[in-house]
């Protein structure tokens, strides 16, 4: 229980900290968007329209610890503000509309990368020497020096502009109508598949060196050379002894790699026009949309601090040391 | 992503300067050894290199100015441009050699700066625990969790147009959590070595003991750690230049990349224009992993490549 407060009290610190950095960023740098448009528009508009606008946008002249609270009331009552592109949409639905696509589309490649890298590391820790040992880490290693925008690039360029496999971007074809018939089903599928493989191809490598390493470490632990001797059969021994084992060091990486995946299918969003957070975040960023950028910003945080709290409390279930507060440090 | 580098607490301190047979060999000797020790990390120290020269004979070896915009745009490539025109009229070739200049400066040197923030923070906090611990490891675990390249994102939508000088330092500034951590726990297992006891009691000085009884003795640590601090720096310099949020005159891997994305490389077909800039950084970054295969293994005994007799144990 102290352990799950613990955790607890750091999601609600982190998720502060990400607020705070959201709120001090625009007010310490230079070139404050929306100071800038209020500074195009002095002299223009009259001093009430002016006011009635920076209202409107959430910009005050009161005191600084003033306007924390009433950002941070604001941000926790999920009032967002207003985009400037899109205005006068909220930006909160915005982030609703991109949210699923990117959990989709990041989610599902992710889980696969995870689940195939695991057990090939499993594998190839097993047969520790052989061909694939010796091949699959470089190779892989090679896919993950590569950065995702270029390998979603090259992906692009040679399935969909070459040999028109797959489509060019997007998320679905215009000519579909959304919903739940099989056409848009397909469409979806369609334009998922190229950057999904990026999101795969960029992060299966960790899993697969990762698995690896954690299973020659247990392959060499006492229990797993004494099963052996004992005669357990070699699946078992592979599985229920080493693999087993080895899986609880991947959980941990999981939670840390959450950042390097995101950090990824950003990139990808961006060259396949994946309608995702990732996307709205460097549109933001490039028709200087303060709202939207600090709201993708906060969920972007806010959905790996979660990922980091389930797998924090996965862990009471997985590592019975957890749950009784003995030997982990 | 997970990390190969793990340090078991009872691993035996490597003494520095000290070879096996107990003679000493001059430091450049010993790493040159090390390097080699290994075909996967001799590969990959060639290749560093063979960039590294690139790099600083980038005057040299450019044909042209990367700038000078002259040319017929969208030639393929040919003797004349080895990697052909870009649609501006520029030559790939040329950018792409002065670009490698820039990439490796800022990812070295963000890398470097990251690693140094790491160790200042780490060790720190390892070796004087208490509240100095608890706030610095707070700290770490907070910049842990924070998505990276969102959050430079974030600082580049406030500071327009930023130099990659910039770039490099925000960049190494925001990338040191995971060394500190690592680092952390290393100095937790060493602060308990007699060595370090024995230091402390003859009166050397909290930051003595840090930098001369604990630092030495955790080199490969901290050289398989500014590795893999340089990758990540390349590869998140390169995605903000991509994107745009670089300074878009400047020529690195990375505005490449950006400009031919711009000018629809893709759609022209003009592959000669993007692979270039690309596979640079991939072979940067694969030269980076495969040297360090070579450290992996002095710290983490356990992972050495098995003697030919032992391969197939469990077959």
């Amino acid at each position: 229980m102290r352990y799950l407060t613990q955790k607890l009290v750091f999601f609600v610190v982190c998720l502060w900290a990400a607020l705070t950095i959201n709120f001090i960023l625009p007010r310490m740098l230079p070139g404050n968007p929306a100071l800038a448009m209020f500074a195009k528009f002095q002299g223009q508009l009259n001093p009430n329209a002016l006011h009635a606008l920076e209202l409107e946008f959430g910009f005050s002249h009161q005191p600084m610890y003033l306007q924390y609270l009433t950002y941070l009331k604001n941000m926790v009552t999920l009032h967002w503000g207003l985009s400037y592109t899109y205005y006068p949409t909220p930006v909160t639905t915005i982030i609703a509309h991109s949210l699923p696509w990117t959990i989709g589309l990041v989610g599902i490649a992710t889980l696969i990368a995870v689940l195939v890298g695991t057990t090939l590391g499993i594998y190839i820790a097993w047969r520790r020497g052989g061909f694939l040992d010796g091949t699959l880490p470089v190779t892989t290693m090679f896919l993950q020096a590569m950065p995702y925008f270029w390998t979603g690039t090259i992906l692009l360029f040679l399935f969909a502009f070459v040999w028109h496999w797959f489509p060019l971007g997007h998320a679905y074809s215009t000519t579909v109508t959304p919903g739940w018939n099989g056409a848009f089903v397909r469409s979806v599928l369609g334009h998922a598949i190229l950057p999904g493989i990026t999101i795969f191809l960029g992060s299966v490598s960790g899993w697969i060196v990762g698995m690896r390493n954690n299973m020659i470490f247990t392959l060499g632990e006492d229990y797993v050379v004494f099963a052996e001797a004992k005669g357990v059969s070699p699946w078992r021994l592979m599985t229920s002894y080493a693999a087993r084992n080895a899986l609880l060091p991947q959980v941990t990486s999981f939670a840390l790699a959450m950042g390097l995946i995101v950090s990824g299918s950003i990139l990808t969003e961006e060259v396949f026009s994946y309608p995702g957070i990732g996307f709205q975040l460097t549109n933001g960023v490039l028709s200087q949309d303060l709202p939207l950028i600090q709201s993708a910003f906060l969920i972007i945080a806010v959905a790996v601090l979660v990922v980091n709290l389930i797998v924090d409390v996965l862990y009471v279930r997985l590592d019975p040391r957890v749950r009784t507060g003995g030997g982990v440090q | 992503m997970a990390e190969s580098t793990m340090v078991s607490p009872d691993s035996a301190p490597v003494a520095p300067g000290v070879s096996p047979g107990g003679t000493k060999r001059s430091p450049v000797k010993r790493v040159w050894g090390i390097m080699f020790s290994n075909g996967k990390s001799a590969v990959g120290t060639c290749l560093f290199l063979f960039f590294v020269l690139i790099a600083i004979f980038a005057p040299l070896i450019a044909p042209y100015s990367p700038h000078y915009t002259l040319f017929i745009p969208n030639l393929a490539p040919s003797s004349a441009h080895l990697f052909g025109t870009t649609a501006q009229g520029q030559d790939v070739f040329s950018q792409f050699v002065w670009g490698t200049r820039t990439t490796l400066m800022v990812g070295v040197g963000a890398g470097l700066l990251a690693t140094a923030l790491s160790l200042l923070i780490g060790v720190t906090g390892g070796y004087q625990g208490g509240w100095v611990d608890t706030i610095l490891n707070f700290l770490s675990n907070i910049f842990l969790v924070l998505p990276g390249l969102a959050l430079l994102i974030l600082i580049e939508s406030y500071v327009h147009q930023s130099t990659p000088f910039f770039n490099g330092v925000i960049i190494g500034l925001t990338g040191w959590a995971w060394g500190a951590r690592v680092f952390r726990a290393q100095t937790m297992s060493l602060a308990q070595r007699d060595f370090v006891m024995a230091a402390r009691l003859s009166g050397a000085s909290s930051l003595r003991v840090m930098i001369t009884e604990i630092m030495p003795n955790m080199t490969s640590v901290i050289a398989s750690n500014i590795m893999y601090a340089c990758l990540a720096a390349i590869l998140a310099e390169s995605g903000l230049a991509f994107l745009g949020l670089e300074n878009v005159t400047s020529v690195s891997w990375g505005t490449m990349l950006y400009w031919a994305s711009q000018g629809d490389a893709l759609l022209t077909g003009a592959w000669y224009w993007f692979v270039p800039p690309g596979l640079g950084i991939a072979l940067v970054g694969l030269s980076l992993v495969l040297m360090n295969y070579a450290i992996d293994q002095l710290t983490n005994p356990r992972l050495r490549e098995l003697p030919k007799k032992r391969r197939g144990r469990h077959e």
